[in-house]
């Protein structure tokens, strides 16, 4: 098995107690960015990438591409379903069709992963600036 | 005073409020009874993350200025405004959130509150089927089985199976606590075996312990309470439970409706529904049918996956037939702390719970229409206020980019993406640590939220300073009435 | 205030031109003629502002109603305006429409009858959301499980002194018991039948329940009587649980206070084995309460329309949804009570609502004496509150009773008793059943009437008694009542013609039950507290931030 394997899987996003105690602790904190820009892979799954975890991988979906690290699931086995925390590096590849009723589709979309190589995980700072082009505020 | 007794944790909707709080200098140093995101808002609310000054952008950065400043900026924003969106409420206290749905009013908005993006499916499906519920505390004297259903208290409310189910003592059900210890220690001498014989044979064994395709264990069916969990993953909750449930991504509906006929004792002709044979599921029906009081929980799994509010409508349809047979609840887990008291304020002020729209003087609602990722999605709103929450992090990027294109006011304590990305922003007092209030826990008891420090220097209240944007906004449209 | 033709039962007043003075907010003996502000009203009618013993308009049941029927509100929006904040009606207005809604009609004081203590600061958050209208609220008691276990054990000194901690903790006005016994048992999904049955798990009957809170209420000398919801409400054949619980108090009929207040009798006097057979027991009611002073009663009338039922009762809730199917809420409430929604029409062409519409209006006609019984629809279970002036020309004129009549269900036309009826009330005995009666039956001395020293709140309603037949032009005094043309609440002209004029906030009235010792909070009882609740002691009680506008009234206890 080649690495620069693509797996096709089905992303659902949801919490985790490492998001809910960074996000207490500080959005911009590097608790939140370890518990948050990640996402979680069965075991079997990241054999098929050819990566172990830690590795980052890039997350791709119709509606946008964001790199985060991969991790070995803890909850395995779940084979062709991968999990991301809450967050703004979730959402940047998430459904936003409302169905009509307001509420985006936040879990059970078809992604495809792959290793991201040297792409590296963006801080929240640089994820914001990338995406919306404007002067993050960056708190000293 | 050394130790605060009694403190309500403004983190979930658990709302627990039997928190200890040690206070040496003005400052907390230790937290008792919380779990670990307690402790974390508790010891971490004033450290580096928090926002200290007032901030205005001006040639796009975001500079230091006054209060009185900020708020007036935030003030000819909103009154300019044409369809201001005021986003946010379920982080802050009923009290400031009233003086919102003023503001609200009083500049012709659409207000929305983060069900929008959580529960709110469920409230839609309530409005159409209506609900069996109780209190937590009802659980806790008398469920002897408790369902967990695309939800995962151990992860988002870690409190909740310790007070309120499996774990709690009640009248008449006691806690499944010692049973489950028990159960834990024989799992790690498994898992210890299973280990040793990798390392004895070098190769890979299959795990002992399959969940997918388990049957239901002869301990379900033993007096006393029962847990059952259903999701797409093995979580940590999964393995507290009795019995775990795994359900295919998407296909919850399907296991709803396969239960429902069930529990009416219709034949099912087909092998499994959604991944779980059927032969399991007659059991957790019959299960359903014979318990004393039952109590099912779901969460987002339900809410946010394929069907949205039909997932609903089928659980607490499956619920409400149930009750013709015996006694059954069900109750939303919800997220925020205060996420219930930002629906029943919305709702006493303006009939609905949220997405409301004034800008026709009156309230008009319309999910779908009047919620605030539609009419983000849309590009309808012009200038937005977000008030304790992260809409940046938290809504699609579309949705998101519509949002940081308009000037953006941010009230919030912290430092999070939407405070980044705002035009205004305004740091306020942390509710619950350093202001007082009041918040609705998940069940709809109202708790008052303790003022236990001292808010850095120059931070007021959420309150405080949406009533200083509103006589600010009044004196600008009443200087506009006279102009004209 | 000149000229007017004033009714003021509690004073005597009988139609006479009478002047009223008001000066900060009561009624005064007299002002300087030249400098007060006067209002000419002649040819009108002068009332007390209107009194409301039980109307369903805050707390958590309350607004859970609200939230499970958007289709409600769509109908019916209030917009906002330079005075008023904007909000929704029908049956279950928000906040504001609800004060600004009573105080058009005249209405100044309400009582919101049904508040879960657990959930007593959410009551008290949306009384302080209520405009232009006084309040009060009743705490439910009657399956709290610390009566049960105090009358258990036979000890009603101890109880009262917890009844009173739980007057004063959760800012309550009066004991409320609803389906005593019941609602503990619908906690495992069951209910009670009769007075006699036992309460699982607690050796106690409802008739223990009821007799023993009567007491405890005599014992603390709470100023209204125990508000009581009797048991197998809404069922066929119930008059006789009524009539079984109204005999039972007797005993304590001792002094010239009742001892118990039967709320929306309507619905506990059916008489029949099933809904074909049913009928009225009002004949039945009304002769008892003819024959003795120790019960009061209120209407609970039924309206022909759509409506949203909401009681503490939760199995009664439940049994309504299995025989509509429409959709059903419960909340159960640890420790305390329960309570259910369903929405409901009424229907002028079904048989039992005709019925229970007839029966309403018997009970209202064949009470000869209108201090005992007062005019409610339990909002809005019966209808909502804003249908009161309808009820109003239905006692004045049997021929708006006629005109109704004729366009209900047959077979209920044909039972009903009201043809047989030709009484109509008059303006004095409608001044007791909408006012007078009701601030007597609550012991709210300064509400209810326009003597010396009362608050100011006054109704003053565009219909001259003098030249006006009510008989005949019931549907001019409807009109009237709709929209009153003065409503005066603390002295200030709040409503004109109808229009609000003014926001201004009411007052939540509580009482401060004194005992002889100051309650004392053991370790036993906090120790039970951690059992039973899942909050803490220290965050249970409602604290006086949570009353805007606090009215303690003191209570001198005999424990």
């Amino acid at each position: 098995m080649t690495s620069n394997q693509r797996l096709q899987a089905i992303l659902i996003t949801g919490r985790t107690i490492e998001q809910g105690v960074g996000k207490e602790k500080g959005k911009t904190s590097k608790e939140y960015l370890d518990g948050v820009a990640i996402c979680h892979i069965d075991p079997a799954d990241l054999k098929k990438l050819g990566i172990k975890g830690n590795v980052n991988v890039q997350i791709s979906t119709i509606y946008g591409s964001v790199v985060v690290k991969a991790v070995e699931s803890p909850r395995a086995p779940h084979a062709g379903i991968a999990y991301m925390p809450y967050g703004p590096w979730a959402n940047a590849v998430i459904d936003p069709d409302t169905d009509s009723i307001g509420m985006p589709s936040l879990k059970g979309i078809s992604a495809e992963i792959e290793p991201a190589g040297d792409k590296p995980v963006l801080s929240l700072t640089e994820l914001l600036k990338s995406q919306f082009g404007k002067e993050p505020y960056a708190p000293h | 005073m050394p130790h605060i007794e009694a403190v309500t944790c403004p983190v979930c909707g658990c709302l627990c409020d039997d928190i200890r709080l040690r206070i040496e200098a003005g400052k907390i140093v230790e937290v008792k009874n919380g779990c670990a995101m307690c402790e974390s808002k508790f010891l971490g609310y004033c450290g580096e993350h928090r926002l200290s000054k007032p901030l205005i952008r001006k040639n796009g950065e975001l500079v230091e200025v006054s209060l009185n400043e900020a708020v007036k900026k935030a003030a000819e924003i909103l009154a300019e405004a044409n369809y201001p969106l005021l986003y946010g409420w379920s982080s802050t206290s009923c009290e400031a959130i009233r003086i919102g749905l003023e503001l609200a009013e009083e500049v012709g908005g659409v207000i929305d509150n983060t069900s929008t993006v959580c529960h709110g499916p469920s409230v839609l499906s309530i409005q159409d089927i209506g609900i069996p519920s109780c209190t937590l505390g009802q659980v806790r004297h008398r469920a002897d089985l408790v369902i967990y259903w695309g939800c995962d208290p151990w992860s988002a409310h870690p409190r909740h199976i310790e007070r309120y189910t499996s774990f709690s003592d009640g009248r008449f059900e006691k806690s499944e606590w010692k049973g489950y210890l028990s159960k834990t220690k024989a799992l790690i001498v498994k898992k210890k075996i299973e280990k040793a014989l990798k390392r004895v044979f070098a190769r890979e064994t299959p795990s002992l312990s399959p969940h997918v395709r388990r049957e239901p264990p002869p301990t379900l069916f033993k007096e006393g309470r029962k847990m059952i969990v259903v999701d797409v993953r093995r979580t940590r909750s999964a393995e507290t439970a009795d019995y775990f449930i795994q359900v295919e991504p998407n296909r919850d509906y399907e296991l709803l409706e396969a239960l429902r006929l069930l529990v009416r004792d219709e034949e099912l002709e087909v092998e499994e529904v959604a991944g779980v044979p059927v032969a399991y599921l007659e059991e957790v029906a019959d299960l359903m049918i014979r318990c004393n009081f039952g109590a099912l929980f779901f969460g987002l799994g339900l809410t946010m996956s394929r069907g949205k509010m039909r997932n609903i409508d089928a659980a607490l349809s499956l619920i409400r037939d149930l009750n013709t047979r015996t006694k059954f609840t069900i109750m939303p887990m919800r997220g925020h702390f205060n996420v219930s008291g930002s629906d029943t304020v919305f709702t006493w002020q303006t009939g609905y719970p949220y997405a409301v729209d004034f800008s026709l003087c009156y309230p008009r609602y319309n999910p779908g229409e009047t919620s605030a990722v539609d009419v983000l999605l849309r590009g309808e709103t012009d200038a937005s206020l977000i008030v304790a929450s992260d809409p940046v992090s938290n809504f699609p990027r579309k949705a998101a980019e519509h949002l940081v294109k308009n000037p953006l006011i941010v009230i919030d304590p912290h430092v999070n993406a939407t405070a980044q990305m705002g035009d205004v922003v305004i740091p306020s007092a942390l509710v619950g640590v350093e202001v007082e209030g009041t918040a609705y826990r998940m069940d709809h008891v109202p708790l008052p939220l303790k003022k236990v420090v001292e808010p850095p220097e120059g931070l007021i209240s959420d309150e405080e300073i949406l009533r200083k944007i509103l006589s600010e906004v009044r004196k600008i449209k009443a200087g506009k009435m006279e102009e004209s | 205030m000149s000229n007017g033709v004033v009714f003021d039962p509690l004073n005597g007043i009988d139609g006479e031109k009478v002047d009223i003075a008001v000066k900060d907010g009561k009624i005064v003996k007299s002002v300087s003629e030249h400098r007060a502000k006067k209002i000419d009203v002649a040819g009108m009618i002068v009332m007390p502002g209107g009194v409301d013993i039980h109307s369903h308009i805050a707390g958590s049941e309350v607004n859970t109603g609200r939230l499970l029927r958007p289709e409600d509100h769509f109908k019916d929006s209030e917009c906002k305006t330079s005075v008023t904040r904007s909000g929704v009606g029908y049956s279950i207005p928000s906040t504001f429409t609800t004060g600004y809604r009573y105080a058009r009609m005249g209405y100044t004081t309400v009582m919101n009858p049904s508040m879960p203590p657990l959930e007593a600061k959410h009551t008290h958050e949306e009384l302080n959301d209520i405009p232009l209208i006084d309040k009060a609220t009743y705490p439910l008691l009657g399956d709290w499980w610390f009566v049960l276990e105090y009358l258990s054990q036979g000890n009603i000194e101890e109880l009262a002194r917890h009844v009173a901690w739980m007057i004063n903790s959760t800012k309550g006005y009066a004991i409320k018991i609803v389906n005593p016994g019941g609602l503990e048992s619908w906690g495992f999904g069951h209910n009670v039948t009769s007075l006699d049955d036992q309460i699982p798990h607690f050796c106690i009957t409802p008739r223990e329940i009821i007799l023993g809170l009567c007491r405890v209420n005599k014992l603390l000398n709470l100023p209204h009587s125990v508000h009581l919801h009797t048991n197998n409400l809404g069922k066929p054949g119930n008059y006789k649980t009524a009539l079984e619980t109204m005999k039972y108090v007797e005993e304590l009929a001792n002094d010239e206070k009742p001892a118990v207040h039967i709320t929306h009798c309507q619905f506990s006097a059916f008489t029949g084995d099933d809904w074909r057979t049913l009928g009225s027991g009002a004949e039945e009611i009304a002769k008892y309460l003819n024959g003795h002073s120790h019960v009061t009663i209120d209407m609970g009338q039924v309206i022909f329309t759509d409506t949203t039922t909401m009681t503490a009762d939760g199995p009664f809730q439940f049994g309504l949804y299995e025989l509509t199917g429409n959709k059903w809420v419960n909340h159960d409430v640890e420790t305390e009570t329960s309570a259910g929604i369903v929405p409901f029409r009424y229907r002028k062409k079904s048989f039992a609502h005709a019925t229970q519409w007839s029966i309403g209006l018997e009970l209202a006609l064949l009470v000869k004496d209108s201090w005992k019984i007062y005019m409610t629809t339990d909002h809005p279970n019966g209808g909502p509150f804003t249908a009161y002036p309808k009820i109003i020309a239905w006692l004045i004129s049997k021929k708006a009773r006629k005109a109704t009549l004729k366009k209900i269900n047959p077979k209920a036309r044909s039972r009903s008793l009201l043809p047989s009826i030709d009484r109509e009330l008059s303006f004095y005995e409608l001044a007791i059943m909408t006012r007078a009666g009701q601030a007597k039956a609550l012991g709210l001395k300064h509400k209810g009437h326009l003597g010396v020293g009362a608050d100011a709140d006054i109704a003053v309603y565009n219909v001259n008694p003098h030249k006006t037949d009510p008989s005949k032009e019931y549907k001019k005094v409807r009109k009237a009542f709709k929209r009153a043309a003065y409503t005066i609440k603390g002295g200030k002209v709040v409503v004109k013609n109808g229009e609000v004029l003014k926001h201004v906030e009411g007052a939540t009235m509580w009482l401060d039950v004194k005992i002889s010792e100051p309650f004392k909070v053991t370790a036993d009882m906090k120790r039970r507290f951690r059992e039973y609740w899942t909050v803490e002691y220290e965050n249970y009680p409602v604290t006086d931030r949570y009353l805007e506008i606090s009215q303690p009234i003191p209570v001198k206890a005999e424990v």
